[in-house]
């Protein structure tokens, strides 16, 4: 407004105190990142060793023993989950993104969204209903049921997403060498979008990798080997849990050599995706 | 794209027969070529694959919906709409209100609100605003990263760093400095609401922070460019220019992370205490909703007891589909019009 006169003092000061406070707010929610990093690798690593990988837990009072058990339970879990969840979630977002612009569809993007916004505690008891309940077993099986749930919407909107990237002449150039419709949508657009819809099985994996709550009472945990679908199994942030919670300082010691674990597997899946996605690869079509 | 469909010639190299370009004005609402279903019986079979799987997404909220309902009538039978005014929680004569949860999970989600939304506004506005182009991305990716560590592993931070800090420092001196308002009296064991309200706002700063982002970039740059020409400072043009603007989509941002917050469990369950009773301060142990579900529901005995942790559970689904809808709703009012983008 007042061109010809300069900045006054106190609108001045003012920047500069935004300028502070912001500043300061990025280094006050970086340093909780840096503290929990930090004491992570400080307390998990000496905790880290071949007995830890490979053993199961051994009884209260005697030390050693390991989360060998918890870490293939987490894996077969988290098999169930993808193999349950990843089909269908791709399958849904194929129909939203070649036959669902319609009003249908739109009802199916919104009830996607509910499904992300569904607290992961109430996955759980759904899961426990689902198959707990006619089992009769906490199990493996409905521990996956949980992760597959919480997956689905996720692969679902992202994969609409990278398919719509792909331009339609694309499409077009299939039917029109007289490709059919299906195979045009699995060989043609699937592919061209495949990095793209990876990334996003890719997230909704790590996602779920460190869920516990809904593995609470359908997995339920193990302390013994378990390759059966229908029985209790053990699962990393499952014991990462019973140990964080428990007074030995045995098992505190295991859990954040668990946890460890854990953030590495999750962190190296994000990142990869971050890189992928930063050297275009998301882009989907070329 | 929009602009090579219009076909501007070019003059060096030979022109194609039929340019590509022209045809390559895809936009998501783009007419498909075909329609939905053709007669061919591959491509029926297909597309009903496909519409089954879209499908089992309404099946899935419908399932959890219809598992929530059936299973709580129980105890919606026995206690009515009293269950959410009632604070005794007595198992063994089969006494059951949900009161200390609710007011757990109010009280420690808002309190995470408070905590975290200037910090996550603050650093929307730093990383779109003021920093250095360079350091946009490497500071958008961390902040994010708050959001990949699983739930379990903050609360394991929070039990063996964060609550003997609260113990042993903060505790005793906002007891000695602000013990008059009656928020932090008592006791000062770590554990408790403020230890929950605390590890909730660091895991809820990610979410808002980067819907704000989203919204802040939504804001048209030419809106900062004018409120700059009339003289303003920095800060003056991000509280009028851009800040004023996307109001309602922060908004959103704050209502998703309310929504995060409210459902959160794991981290919450290991440091708020679980003890059902309602107190004043801030020290004190409390429960809240989805914590209750996550200790007890695996070693309910009786029909009534598991009737009741899941009307619990109905209740916290109502109200987080309520919170996530609205945020969605706020967060659209602002990017609609911008291209389609992932969740964060």
């Amino acid at each position: 407004m007042m061109a010809d006169r300069p900045v006054s003092l106190l609108r001045r000061a003012k920047n500069g105190a935004a300028t502070l406070a912001a500043a300061a707010s990025v280094v006050l929610v970086l340093a909780p990142l840096g503290a929990v990093f930090g004491y992570l690798v400080y307390k998990g690593i000496g905790s880290i060793n071949w007995a830890f990988l490979t053993q199961t837990p051994k009884p209260v009072g005697e030390a050693g023993g390991g989360m060998a058990n918890a870490i293939a339970g987490s894996v077969l879990i988290l098999l169930i989950g993808s193999i349950v969840g990843v089909p269908v979630g791709i399958g849904a977002g194929i129909y939203l993104a070649e036959y669902g612009r319609t009003r249908f569809g739109d009802l199916i993007r919104f009830t996607a969204d509910v499904l992300n916004g569904v607290p992961s505690i109430i996955v759980g008891i759904v899961a426990y209903g689902l198959v707990v309940l006619t089992q009769k077993h906490f199990s493996a099986l409905a521990g996956g049921v949980a992760l597959a749930i919480m997956m689905v919407p996720t692969i679902t909107r992202t994969t609409e997403e990278m398919l719509l990237l792909v331009p339609s002449a694309v499409r077009e150039a299939a039917y029109g060498l007289g490709v059919s419709r299906w195979r045009t949508t699995l060989s043609i657009t699937l592919r061209t979008a495949t990095s793209g819809v990876i990334t996003g099985v890719m997230l909704a994996f790590a996602r779920v990798a460190g869920e516990t709550a809904p593995l609470l009472f359908t997995a339920f945990g193990n302390q013994f080997w378990n390759w059966k679908l229908d029985q209790p199994t053990a699962a990393l942030p499952l014991q990462i849990f019973t140990y964080a919670i428990s007074p030995f300082d045995e098992w505190h010691r295991q859990a954040w050599a668990g946890a460890l674990i854990l953030i590495i597997l999750i962190v190296v899946s994000v990142s990869a995706v971050r890189i992928a996605a930063s050297r275009g690869m998301l882009k989907g079509a070329h | 794209m929009a602009n090579r469909a219009l076909g501007v010639p070019r003059l060096t190299g030979p022109q194609p027969v039929a340019t590509p370009e022209v045809t390559a004005r895809h936009s998501p609402g783009n007419e498909p070529l075909l329609k939905a279903r053709t007669r061919e019986w591959p491509d029926q079979v297909f597309f009903v694959l496909m519409l089954a799987c879209g499908l089992s997404v309404l099946a899935l909220v419908g399932l959890i919906v219809y598992e929530l309902v059936s299973k709580s009538g129980l105890s919606w039978h026995a206690f009515g709409l009293g269950f959410f005014v009632r604070s005794e929680w007595d198992p063994v004569n089969n006494q059951f209100g949900a009161l200390p949860f609710v007011y757990g999970t109010i009280v420690s989600s808002l309190l995470a609100l408070i905590l975290a939304v200037p910090l996550a506004v603050g650093v929307a506005i730093f990383i779109t605003e003021m920093s250095p182009r360079w350091l946009r991305g490497p500071l958008a990716f961390t902040t994010e990263l708050l959001a990949a560590i699983p739930s379990v592993i903050y609360g394991l931070w929070a039990i063996f760093v964060l609550v003997p800090l609260l113990r042993l420092h903060v505790q005793p001196l906002l007891a000695r400095y602000l013990g008059w308002t009656g928020l932090f009296e008592g006791p000062p064991y770590g554990i408790g609401m403020l230890a929950a309200g605390i590890i909730l706002a660091i895991m809820v700063v990610p979410i808002v922070s980067s819907i704000t982002r989203e919204v802040m970039t939504a804001v048209p740059q030419p809106q900062r460019e004018a409120v700059l020409a009339l003289g303003a400072t920095r800060w003056e043009m991000i509280r009028t220019g851009v800040l004023r603007n996307a109001r309602a989509g922060i908004m959103g941002g704050v209502i998703l992370g309310l929504g995060r917050a409210l459902g959160e469990t794991m981290a919450v369950t290991m440091v708020i205490g679980n003890r059902p009773e309602i107190a004043r301060s801030l020290f004190a142990p409390g429960y809240t909703m989805a914590s209750v579900i996550a200790n007890e529901f695996s070693e309910a005995t009786g029909d009534l007891y598991l009737s009741a942790l899941v009307e619990v559970g109905l209740a916290l689904f109502i109200v987080t589909i309520i919170v996530n809808i609205l945020a969605q709703f706020l967060v659209w009012t602002v990017t609609r019009g911008m291209p389609a983008r992932s969740h964060g």
